[in-house]
């Protein structure tokens, strides 16, 4: 399956070359978790504070299914 | 210390120690107990009865990091409510060291077209000179600033209004000076610039030198604190060197929420913006990267920030176009108007600095304009044009200037995103519930600030919940209106949130700070307890200006229309709204 991935913030390095949030896609076996899609980009885990499925926050366990919309970040804050 | 008291009818001021009922007051809570106690509930905002209070907080002044904020209080000509906004800046400091626990500033003199300046230095106490500022009227900020260094010296710190204040604007703030000397740090909200020059004030210049300082009761402790929060501040991924904060400042927030489906777009009519990756934190420095050829981390907006959030934008020659482009202001002037290119997004930043406007205002003004098709949605160079008329005192410019309510009921809109007059910030309540509390509620009318709900609900700080579910967020607002109107009496620069709600001993140290400065025992429940008794003083202050909790209410179009992406609408019941001021 393809999903399709967003890299925020200092993640950007794990996909050089483009402006933080610039969709692309990642081919992924059936059944693979968020989890899998981190490990796959190398974005060590414990650097992942928030991620979104389709606009809503999900925990690393969370399946995914093709097409979908995953946004990846570091801790942010602001105001 | 003292309370400073200037008398604007006649140009006379008096100096007295503060007052035993204000001994342990300070910021926020010191300027709400005095509005409460000495503005007539339904005076004019901008009439003689009104007062305009600034007050630093507990431990501004000191060494305490992250820490020069100043507190400005008075009745908001936008609300009709109390009103408290507050600064990072030098001149919060500097009021701390001379002293002065608040600076009160009251009467009205009967030359209308005369403008003061208030040269205050340190001669044994606090004293107060006036010079005549008509002269530097009707000016872009950054046009007399200079001049007034020049005059009082380079160390002065200096507070001052522009354009929009002079005009009267319901949208006009409180400017004060950035560590380099710029005209960018604003107590922004609700039109207290207007109320400073109703006063017929245009500068407050302070002079520290001599100054004592302030004075720390207990300084072992105060230490102890002190280092526990500068270990939180320099740990915590947000707010450490090169953290989030400082590498992206707070437009690191555009991505997150416009991936949350919150971001309100094109005057709240979706919680996306399409071009939103280009008006972001990362985009900014990205853009810096290019045009200044290596990479620029952010500058402090004050001394003693050891958080350093504050950017500044370049342009294509690697000329400054603004500093500081905040999350709040590249939201409302970008995506909330359709607007994404980030030099005019500067350029509007820039403006509203130059005429002492408020950028949350400015943007959700132009947003209802843009839906009332007097330009169209997306058109920076229009835009650009709307804010100079605004800067001028033309009539459109002098109803925009109004703000974004009474600009939306000249021209009939139905979707005008205020509550108690004041517009909506930067985090759609369809999408986020809590913060939508936060805004219905807040004695401030709509304020992200005054109860930052975000924190747990899209940042994962201080745990996480669900941003679309109403379930349990009439507390968590509560609780954390409370805190804030601690934190925001205790001088700390509000970010400062991200990193003590996560890390325990940073908490602590803040608390032991202030039981340093004041030879308190405080302890957390009495931060609560403290800020909940804030609240209550500006509630019924409000509550006698004829605001009643019939207007702790979100804008009617919220509740009907489904916001995209998640199609939802606000639906948090009135009665758990009206619990988080009842169960206070
Ligand atoms: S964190 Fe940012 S806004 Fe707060 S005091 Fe520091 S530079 Fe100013």
């Amino acid at each position: 399956m393809k999903v399709k991935v967003k890299l925020y913030a200092t993640f950007s390095r794990y996909h050089p070359g483009t402006l933080a949030g610039t969709p692309f896609e990642v081919e992924l076996p059936e059944g693979s978790t968020l989890k899998d899609l981190i490990n796959q980009l190398e974005i060590p885990e414990s650097e992942v504070k928030v991620c979104f499925v389709n606009a809503r926050i999900q925990e690393m366990d969370a399946p995914l299914n093709d097409g979908d919309d995953v946004g990846i970040f570091p801790p942010v804050g602001g105001g | 210390m003292y309370l400073v008291r200037v008398n604007m009818t006649n140009r006379t001021y008096q100096v007295t120690e503060v007052p035993e009922k204000y001994k342990y007051l300070a910021g926020r809570a010191l300027t709400s107990n005095i509005v409460a106690d000495e503005v007539p509930p339904l005076a004019h905002p901008l009439g003689p009865n009104n007062k305009l209070i600034f007050s630093p907080g507990f431990v501004t002044g000191t060494s305490a990091p992250t820490a020069a904020r100043i507190s400005v209080g008075g009745k908001s000509p936008l609300t009709g409510g109390i009103k408290e906004a507050n600064a990072g800046t030098s001149w919060g400091a500097d009021l701390a060291v001379m002293q002065i626990r608040g600076l009160i500033i009251e009467g009205q003199p009967e030359e209308k077209d005369k403008f003061w300046g208030l040269h205050i230095t340190w001669d044994g106490k606090p004293k107060v000179e006036f010079f005549d500022a008509t002269a530097y009227t009707k000016q872009p900020l950054s046009k007399v600033y200079p001049p007034i260094y020049e005059k009082f010296g380079e160390r002065v710190s200096v507070c001052s209004v522009g354009a929009a204040a002079e005009y009267g604007y319901c949208n006009s703030g409180v400017c004060f000076n950035d560590q380099s000397k710029r005209p960018s740090r604003y107590a922004g909200r609700g039109g207290l610039g207007a109320v400073m020059a109703s006063k017929g004030v245009k500068f407050i210049v302070l002079d520290r030198q001599g100054a004592p300082g302030v004075e720390i009761a207990d300084k072992a402790l105060f230490e102890e604190g002190r280092k526990k929060m500068i270990d939180a501040l320099r740990t915590h991924a947000i707010t450490k060197p090169k953290g989030g904060l400082n590498s992206y400042g707070t437009a690191i927030l555009i991505n997150i929420m416009n991936e949350a489906g919150g971001l309100p777009t094109k005057n709240f009519s979706s919680g996306r913006f399409e071009e939103a990756p280009k008006i972001a934190g990362e985009a900014i420095f990205e853009t810096n990267k290019v045009r200044k050829g290596k990479e620029i981390f952010n500058h402090a907006c004050s001394p003693g920030c050891i958080i350093q959030c504050s950017n500044t934008v370049y342009a294509e020659d690697g000329s400054e176009i603004t500093s500081c482009l905040e999350y709040e202001s590249a939201w409302s002037l970008g995506a909330n108007c359709g607007i994404s290119n980030l030099d005019d997004l500067a350029m509007l930043n820039h403006l509203c600095n130059e005429y002492g406007l408020d950028t949350i205002e400015t943007g959700t003004t132009l947003a209802v304009a843009m839906e009332a098709g007097v330009i169209p949605f997306g058109d920076s160079k229009a835009a650009i044009n709307l804010v100079h008329e605004m800067g001028k005192g033309t009539p459109l410019g002098r109803i925009l200037g109004s703000g974004t309510e009474t600009t939306g009921r000249v021209y009939g809109i139905t979707r005008v995103p205020t509550v108690k007059g004041q517009s909506i910030p930067a985090y759609e309540p369809r999408a986020v519930k809590g913060i939508g509390i936060t805004y219905a509620t807040s004695t401030m009318g709509a304020d992200h600030t005054a109860g930052y709900t975000i924190a747990p609900e899209i940042l994962g700080v201080m745990g996480k919940v669900d941003p679309l579910s109403p379930e349990g967020k009439a507390a968590l607002s509560r609780a954390f209106q409370a805190t804030t109107a601690f934190i925001d009496s205790s001088g700390h620069c509000l970010f400062i949130a991200f990193a003590i709600l996560d890390i325990a001993s940073g908490y602590q140290g803040m608390i032991e700070e202030i039981n340093g400065v004041l030879g308190t025992n405080w302890t957390a429940d009495d931060v609560v307890k403290f800020g909940a008794e804030v609240l209550k003083v500006e509630r019924k202050f409000n509550e006698a200006a004829g605001i009643t909790k019939a207007a702790d209410r979100l804008p009617e179009f919220m509740k009907q229309e489904p916001l995209p992406p998640h199609n939802t609408v606000f639906d948090v019941p009135d009665e758990a709204l009206d619990a988080v001021y009842a169960e206070l």
